[in-house]
């Protein structure tokens, strides 16, 4: 663990990406404490519309007359939040899969990589859309039509991984010594496999915010919670565009991008260390 | 919707071509798997639009104005919906044979027509920012992975993963908001452009350049990390120590020995990231009103327009395995290797 942490640390853009990381989450966790959320009411909105910066609101205000700043700052806790749970989700049904199609082998495996293969090949954002049309509208069906689609890219990798594990000897040894599939699977399998999973974790939890942005942008996103996507999906209703009302577009984008770019690079880092191929000699 | 970032450090895994030759079987093999694939596209859209949605398709069509019950028995009639589900199937599987999709809630017009309006608009879009895209990112990719640590290697790659990261639509809108005046701030053409060709041709791609720089700032990343990782992969290999013991120019080995041989999972990988591509097609063609495709499901998710989402994702899922198809195939005609084994 200690050299794994000194390795990390060598990787200076791993670094910057955990330090933005973590100052983003604490800054979502303290938004309750920091800020009041009654500003985020439309019916108590307290400045004028469409405002530039200016001290009482340092991002200015949207067309409603409420601090773009304190949007973004709450906007943060529902794109993290989906983010992090449809990547549980996907990564967890994607693992499931992937172990499963590689240790039990025969018809089994072929059954579930020939539905693997179907849904990797679909346009995932296609299919979100689809799913979040015909389920209710609300944050679980966010959370369900990302991990609904995201879950192939994981379950392919693990599968691949597993193979690579289970050829070595000492699983031979194992089965030979009469482990069953959970012992093999749960001691000896899921710790070579599990590097692996967590920088694909990492790099889906990238990915699945921008298609919370992409569902939110596109009107399919809980009404009743501002997201950072909801947000643009606000801008572009009441004309921010030809308002040329940049403060309103600039911070959740930026938002949006730094954290996607955060877990990006914390990925990247992580194959770096766990992956020692990579490394520029 | 792109975590195609992931997987695309990994080439491709190569087709499996069976011992002895067996060209007819391989590709015999991949079509019948591809036509299993499409009939899965039309099953799940059935099974999404007719057996999970939760509300009754007659109500949302006459959402907007009073209807009696026998208004409304009779509609359920004409569409086929007073049938058994299995039975509704049939009837929609025979209609796609026929090319009949059902008819557009919001357009009142079949869906099928809907779609072939809006394809070419989308094919003109995508089909430029991939050929522009994939220039751009195999020339850049090359450069970084001959040159890897240098200055340009990391700066190309810093700007491609910071514009991978951000959404499109907002690099869309931003771009919208920083050139002002300068292009047309949607649509495809001006209704009172002069009707002779070149005009036309103008004013169309006037109306192409933010669209089609967007959708480019998206899906060139992907491209250049694959050639670059591609042709590091190669940079060790032995040919190439002897290329430069022949004495060959630094430029010509790169040109004529490691290029060729990097180019062909990217290629492949041009094809299969066609998902992306499409999930960038939608969000660019909804900001600046691109008359496509995209568009089109935008406006179809608004009402929601059932029979036009269900026939939107039948062609976009088609168009993809079309395309993975062609790919496979193409793998094997370009690659002696997979040939061979």
């Amino acid at each position: 663990m200690k050299a794994f942490w000194r390795e990390f640390v060598r990787n200076r853009s791993g670094v910057a990406g955990l330090a933005v990381l973590a100052l983003m989450v604490a800054l979502a966790l303290l938004a309750p404490v920091l800020t009041d959320r009654v500003g985020l009411d439309v019916t108590r909105a307290q400045f004028p519309r469409w405002q530039p910066p200016a001290a009482d609101y340092w991002l200015g205000t949207d067309h409603t007359g409420r601090s773009v700043l304190l949007q973004t700052w709450w906007g943060a806790r529902v794109s993290l939040t989906v983010g992090v749970a449809a990547t549980l989700l996907s990564v967890g049904v994607g693992s499931v899969v992937g172990l499963a199609a590689a240790h039990f082998g025969g018809w089994l495996s072929g059954l579930l990589m020939r539905v693997t293969d179907f849904f990797l090949a679909l346009p995932a954002l296609v299919l979100a859309i689809c799913l979040s049309t015909v389920l209710p509208r609300g944050i679980g069906t966010i959370v369900l039509a990302i991990g609904a689609t995201a879950w192939p890219a994981t379950a392919r990798l693990v599968r691949a991984q597993t193979l690579a594990v289970e050829a070595r000897p000492y699983i031979e040894r194992a089965k030979v010594l009469g482990g069953g599939h959970l012992h093999i699977i749960g001691r000896h399998v899921l710790p070579g496999v599990f590097p692996l999973v967590l920088v694909n974790t990492t790099l889906t939890v990238a990915s699945a915010i921008i298609a919370e942005s992409t569902l939110s942008f596109l009107g399919l996103g809980d009404p009743g919670l501002v997201s950072w996507g909801s947000m643009l999906h606000e801008a572009t209703l009441h004309g921010a565009v030809s308002q040329g009302a940049w403060w309103f577009l600039l911070p959740p984008g930026l938002g949006i991008v730094l954290v996607v770019l955060a877990f990006t690079l914390c990925g990247r880092a992580l194959e770096t260390v766990l992956n020692p191929r990579l490394r520029v000699s | 919707m792109t975590a195609a970032l992931v997987t695309a450090e990994e080439p491709p895994a190569p087709p499996q071509g069976r011992p002895g030759g067996g060209t007819l079987r391989y590709v015999a093999g991949k079509l019948g798997g591809a036509a299993v694939s499409l009939l899965s596209v039309v099953v799940l859209g059935f099974v999404l639009f007719r057996v999970v949605y939760p509300g009754d398709p007659v109500l949302a069509m006459t959402h907007n104005r009073p209807a009696t019950a026998a208004q409304q028995d009779e509609l359920r009639a004409r569409l086929g919906l007073d049938r058994s589900v299995p039975h509704q199937f049939l009837d929609y599987v025979r209609g796609l044979l026929h090319g009949d999709m059902g008819t557009s809630y919001t357009f009142s017009r079949p869906v099928t027509d809907k779609i072939l309006e809006s394809l070419g608009p989308t094919l003109l879009l995508v089909g430029t920012a991939t050929v522009l895209a994939t220039i751009l990112g195999l020339w850049l990719g090359i450069r970084g992975a001959w040159r890897r640590g240098s200055r340009f290697d990391r700066t190309s790659t810093g700007i491609a993963l910071t514009l991978w990261s951000a959404p499109t639509f907002w690099l869309g809108m931003l771009l919208l908001i920083a050139t002002g005046q300068l292009f047309p701030s949607g649509g495809i053409r001006y209704p009172d452009t002069p009707p002779d060709f070149l005009s036309q041709a103008v004013d169309v791609a006037h109306h192409l350049v933010l669209p089609c720089v967007t959708l480019i700032a998206v899906i060139y990343a992907q491209y250049l990390l694959v050639m670059r990782s591609s042709l590091l992969e190669e940079m060790n290999a032995d040919y190439l120590t002897t290329a430069r013991a022949k004495g060959l120019r630094d430029d010509l080995v790169r040109r004529r020995h490691a290029v060729p041989n990097a180019l062909l999972p990217a290629m492949t990988l041009v094809f299969l990231q066609l998902g992306l591509v499409v999930s960038g097609a939608i969000t660019v063609e909804t900001v600046f009103s691109w008359p496509g495709l995209g568009l089109l499901t935008y406006e179809a998710l608004e009402a929601p327009d059932l029979p036009l989402l269900q026939g939107l994702l039948v062609v976009f899922g088609g168009a993809v395995i079309v395309m993975n198809l062609l790919a496979d195939l193409l793998y094997r005609v370009l690659d002696p290797r997979v040939r061979a084994s």
